[in-house]
């Protein structure tokens, strides 16, 4: 760093930002007013290049409780009930610390769901890191797979779904986004706005120490010394332990109705809480920091309103019901302190031993930051590089490509994007809580049982809800519009192939430095993407997290817009599997599925390029779709549902099979549709695109063969394609074209390939 | 006066210590060969006034001599 | 009816399903941890989780708490004791069962369901099973490989003391004998590292382990 630097920035303030901060404070700021607004003014708390754009997505929808702008977005699931939930990144942190910062990050997105009133009942988890032959990679991957767990597993929220995918463009920016799910009656769900002027604002939970000062350490006075790097850590560490007593300490809190309001502490730590809750109730607030309890001695005013130590919250109380707050937090071990009141100031005013050391407009603060507009340009050309693997199963793929469909799907089985993720997910407890109904691999989407408990505490049924997670880099990286819409579609239909109908979305978007023209266009078409799909399923957008600047000096990550989707499930009893449990099956295909090689993992194992197109589609033929597969999979007409996603409809056949009952399929009828829209191209291309081609809109289903030659019917506009019969041990897929060896595989054989790979890959 | 206690916990002989063989298997992968019998414990550092009480804090909390060997090194505060 | 006492630590994580397993065969309530006061429950069952973030060493700060030094003297008197998991590592500690549990041999948190054979059907905890039936329960542990040492570990064979085992294949913390549950030599505590409280619903995966409470229940001898 140059001396010569100015301290506004080296926290990354610009100087028109630094100009319009002295304009609205109508002096220079200080040391501590100076950190406090480069937090806010951040990307993370302001939103600001990003805000413009995010203002199209639908946020109106029948269920919704609780949109964007508070700790968590909400929508009620029937009984009285809600689901408060949220996706947030700590992608950075974790590149620092994998371990920590992907514990922080499940600790943090937990207190989101906390601070709203709703007791955290799952966790999920859309992990990306560069390709498994990189030593690297494979730490990373398991440090933060063993930090979610560690978290979650500890404080006793299971970790119910998720995804891992291995790219090489996220070899040096690895991303860790955590989602969270919590259940509260609706009428106990609890907004953060400060209210009440003369009321006391209390700080709980763990004490405050130097944790994730990080950037803000360029403030640090001359007696702390400038190569004093002990006294600057930058990773926070999380403890579950004190959290778990913050979880429990805040319902207890709040189930007493002793709370005026509440706001967990995250990134931009007191800073962020105190001035979006002052903000939110249009009033101020006088803090002193030295009421804070710390775990460090000689920490300045600025490092105490800066600092992201774990596992703190913030709640506003008043004096008649002070007493009985501060016992709860007796009752469960937690540091608590009265740290300040509420004002009519409208400023947040900071002081010290007494002493004002920081005071400012709290519209300046949390409003003011200017709002970019972004400048996007599409490149002329595909600016990442053709994907290069350097795997077994890539070498297996590209020696089986031109005529072997068995070699092919055995490879793809194997590969890293598509073999079993058992090897991470036995790392979190999928069933504390008893509400798990469909575990990891059982099903499409995982589902909660919301059971409720009798006079005499015994469970007694309630509804169910079916979440997912899904956000493929590599096809947004192709198409950021349709990409986009690919991700928000095959979330949804891991949603419908459960029976569930989906309530509301929470999306992380994840993408690299939106200065960049290229980066702000793939950021525009991708919002426009999530648009337009959200849109067309009548979903709306509760809220979420951005991520920018995910880049390095190899460029930047595929784009990656991650979306969480809650839905909501009449009966969890009633719910498709995603394997052939029982002979005699029909197996059928429904959707407007236009399966392409672009972009796909079998394209990638090869070595293509990617694309800079896919293919279009009928947004609301395939909101249809899903809407048809979701009434017949509760009318319990479809049993077995499967989303074709990576690797395509062989891969989705094959992994049915993994139930230990094989299938007899002719593809034939697909391999039509496929020619059909592509008449030029040769035979043997058009069963490779059919057997391993991908797209949204494809589901696998079976059920009885009169159930689903009934649905055939009402089905034949979505595309209804008949495939075969379940049977035996065998998966037998034969080749219309006869151009490709075909097919034929034990279930068990399936198994043991995709089953064991990723496991060998890791410990290699 | 206090006196600095240092308790040393470590796996007791003969008892399979998994933490102890993935350090030993992962030494030489970074190039530190001739290392054997590695094993993985825990430290607890205290002050204490009454320093024969060690004997007896270790036998109850500091570790379980079922599966432990501990080692008590003192020195004063 | 039954009543069963669930000890509640800072850090338990799986109180509420062990009180809804219990809610299942009896009524059941939780105990707080500064409490010495069992409120006259017929049985205790200590959960799983973490209790007091296991810290130091798994399962050896509860039993200084209050309400498990009501617990030692509840199991002296008799008073039928389960401890799954994290209770099951507490109750060793407390010196209540015998043997200690160390790290799984793969060194990770597995969450995994796993097939169990009863081996004594003459426990409170067992009686409803029929000899060697097998059973499906979830495990899902970091330290979970049962350990006791060579004399300790014949004395509990020839003593019956080894309850439950893994079936073949499916000891994955590479327990010693692979032993998945045991009891104290007069019967009346009991320690297992799978959860049976999370087997009690075909919904949610299986219903094997509800005959364990039942048991418990039954064995009580409270009039229903």
């Amino acid at each position: 760093m140059t001396t010569a630097q100015a301290p506004h920035i080296a926290l990354g303030l610009t100087d028109p930002e630094f100009e319009l901060i002295v304009e609205k404070m109508g002096r220079e700021p200080n040391a501590t007013e100076l950190a406090m607004f480069s937090l806010m003014w951040s990307e993370h708390c302001s939103y600001k290049h990003s805000k413009k754009i995010l203002g199209q997505l639908p946020v109106e929808g029948p269920h919704l409780l609780m949109g964007p702008g508070e700790n968590a977005g909400a929508v009620t699931v029937g009984d009285g009930l809600a689901i408060a939930f949220k996706v947030e990144s700590h992608n950075h942190p974790s590149a620092v610390e994998p371990f920590q910062g992907a514990a922080t990050g499940v600790g943090g997105i937990l207190r989101d769901i906390f601070a709203v009133g709703a007791r955290p009942i799952a966790v999920l988890d859309s992990l990306r890191f560069g390709e498994l032959s990189s030593q690297r990679s494979r730490y990373l991957a398991d440090q933060a797979v063993a930090g979610i767990g560690h978290y979650g597993n500890s404080i006793g929220v299971p970790t119910i779904g998720g995804e891992i995918y291995f790219e090489s463009p996220y070899e040096q920016n690895c991303l860790v986004n955590a989602m969270a799910l919590g259940l509260a009656p609706v009428d106990q769900l609890i907004k953060s706005a400060a209210a009440g002027v003369g009321n006391h604002l209390v700080l709980f939970g763990a004490s405050t120490g130097r944790d994730g000062i990080g950037g803000a350490s360029v403030l640090a006075s001359a007696e702390l010394g400038d190569d004093d790097g002990s006294k600057r850590p930058t990773v926070q560490v999380g403890d579950p332990f004190e959290e778990s007593k913050l979880v429990e300490c805040c319902l207890e809190l709040l189930g007493k109705d002793l709370l005026a309001s509440l706001q967990d502490l995250g990134a931009a730590g007191l800073t962020s809480a105190s001035s979006e809750m002052a903000s939110k109730g249009e009033v101020g607030l006088d803090i002193h920091v030295d009421r804070v309890p710390l775990r460090e001695q000689g920490m300045e005013p600025f490092e105490i309103m800066v600092s992201e130590s774990q596992e703190r919250m913030l709640c506003v109380v008043t004096p008649e019901l002070l007493d009985e707050v501060l016992s709860v937090c007796d009752k469960w071990d937690l540091h608590h302190a009265v740290i300040g009141e509420v004002t009519d100031t409208r400023h947040m005013k900071i002081y010290e031993n007494g002493e004002l050391v920081g005071d400012m407009p709290v519209p300046a603060l949390v409003d003011d930051c200017p709002v970019y507009t972004l400048a996007p340009e599409e490149p002329t050309e595909q600016i990442y590089p053709a994907p290069s693997v350097d795997s077994e199963a890539a070498r297996a793929a590209r020696a089986a490509f031109d005529d072997n469909a068995q070699g092919i799907l055995t490879a793809l089985l194997a590969s890293d994007n598509i073999s079993s993720r058992r090897h991470y997910f036995e790392r979190y407890d999928c069933i504390v809580g008893s509400r798990t109904t469909k575990r990891p691999e059982q099903a499409e989407a995982a589902v909660l049982h919301l059971w409720k408990q009798n006079e005499s505490g015994a469970p007694i049924p309630g509804p169910s809800i079916a979440v997912s997670i899904d956000g493929s880099g590599r096809k947004v990286a192709a198409d950021p519009y349709r990409g986009t819409i690919g991700n928000v579609l095959e979330c949804a239909a891991n949603i419908a192939c459960v029976g569930g109908e989906p309530l509301g979305l929470t999306n992380c978007l994840n993408f690299g430095n939106p200065e960049k023209p290229h980066i702000a266009w793939q950021l525009t078409e991708s919002v426009k993407g999530m648009r337009d799909a959200c849109n067309a399923l009548k979903l709306p957008v509760v809220g979420g997290n951005v991520s920018l600047y995910n880049q390095s000096a190899d460029g930047p990550i595929y784009p990656t817009p991650v979306v969480g989707i809650v839905g909501g499930v009449p009966d969890p009893a009633v719910v498709a599997t995603n394997t052939f449990a029982e002979e005699e099956l029909f197996v059928g295909l429904i959707g407007p599925f236009e399966p392409t090689l672009a972009a796909s993992e079998l394209a990638k194992l090869i070595g293509d390029e990617l694309p800079t197109r896919l293919p279009d589609l009928d947004l609301a033929k395939h909101a249809e779709s899903l809407t048809l597969v979701r009434d017949a999979v509760r009318a319990g007409t479809i049993k077995v549902a499967r989303d074709i996603s990576e690797g395509g409809l062989a891969t989705a056949l094959a992994e049915c099979s993994l139930g230990g009952v094989g299938a007899t399929i002719d593809i034939a009828p697909l391999v039509e549709r496929v020619s059909r829209a592509y008449p030029d191209a040769e035979p043997h291309q058009h069963a490779r695109t059919a057997l391993f081609g991908e797209g949204p809109g494809g589901i696998v289903v079976a059920g009885s063969r009169e159930d689903l030659l009934a649905l055939s019917n009402s089905a034949a506009s979505m595309g209804f394609l008949a495939l075969g019969t379940t049977g035996g041990q065998l998966l037998t897929i034969s080749d219309p074209t006869g151009t490709l060896k075909e097919v034929s595989l034990p279930a068990s054989e399936i198994q043991r390939i995709h089953g064991g790979a990723l496991s060998e890959r890791v410990s290699s | 006066m206090a006196v600095k206690a240092t308790v040393l916990i470590r796996p007791k002989e003969g008892i399979l210590d998994p933490q102890g063989e993935a350090v030993e298997n992962a030494l030489p992968a970074l190039g530190f060969s001739g290392v054997s019998h590695v094993h993985v414990g825990r430290l607890v550092e205290l002050e204490i006034e009454d320093p024969s009480q060690l004997e007896s804090m270790c036998e109850k909390l500091l570790a379980n001599p079922l599966i432990e060997d501990y080692e008590v090194v003192t020195a004063s505060a | 009816m039954t009543r069963f006492g669930i000890p509640q630590f800072p850090g338990s994580c799986d109180e509420t399903d062990t009180l809804l397993a219990c809610s299942r065969v009896g009524e059941a309530e939780l105990l707080w941890h500064k409490d010495k006061d069992l409120k006259g429950v017929d049985v205790v069952v200590v959960p799983g989780g973490f209790s007091y973030g296991d810290y130091l060493r798994v399962g050896a700060i509860p039993p200084f708490s209050p309400v498990m030094q009501a617990v030692k003297e509840f199991a002296a008197e008799g008073g039928l004791v389960l401890g799954i998991c994290n209770g099951f590592q507490v109750l060793t500690e407390a010196g209540l069962l015998p043997g200690a549990l160390l790290p799984n041999v793969n060194l990770a948190f597995t969450c995994r369901q796993v097939d169990l054979v009863v081996e004594n059907v003459e426990t409170p905890l067992t009686h409803e099973f029929a000899p060697t039936e097998r059973i499906s329960v979830p495990a899902k542990h970091t330290t979970g490989r049962y350990f006791a040492p060579t004399e300790m570990l014949n004395a509990l064979e020839a003593e019956g003391q080894i309850i439950l085992r893994y079936a073949e294949g499916h000891n994955f913390n590479g327990s010693v004998n692979d032993i998945a549950g045991v009891c104290n030599e007069r019967r009346n505590v009991f320690g297992l590292m799978p959860h049976p409280e999370h087997a009690v619903d075909p919904l949610t995966g299986s219903d094997d382990g509800l005959k364990l409470f039942s048991s418990l229940a039954s064995a009580a001898g409270v009039p229903a």
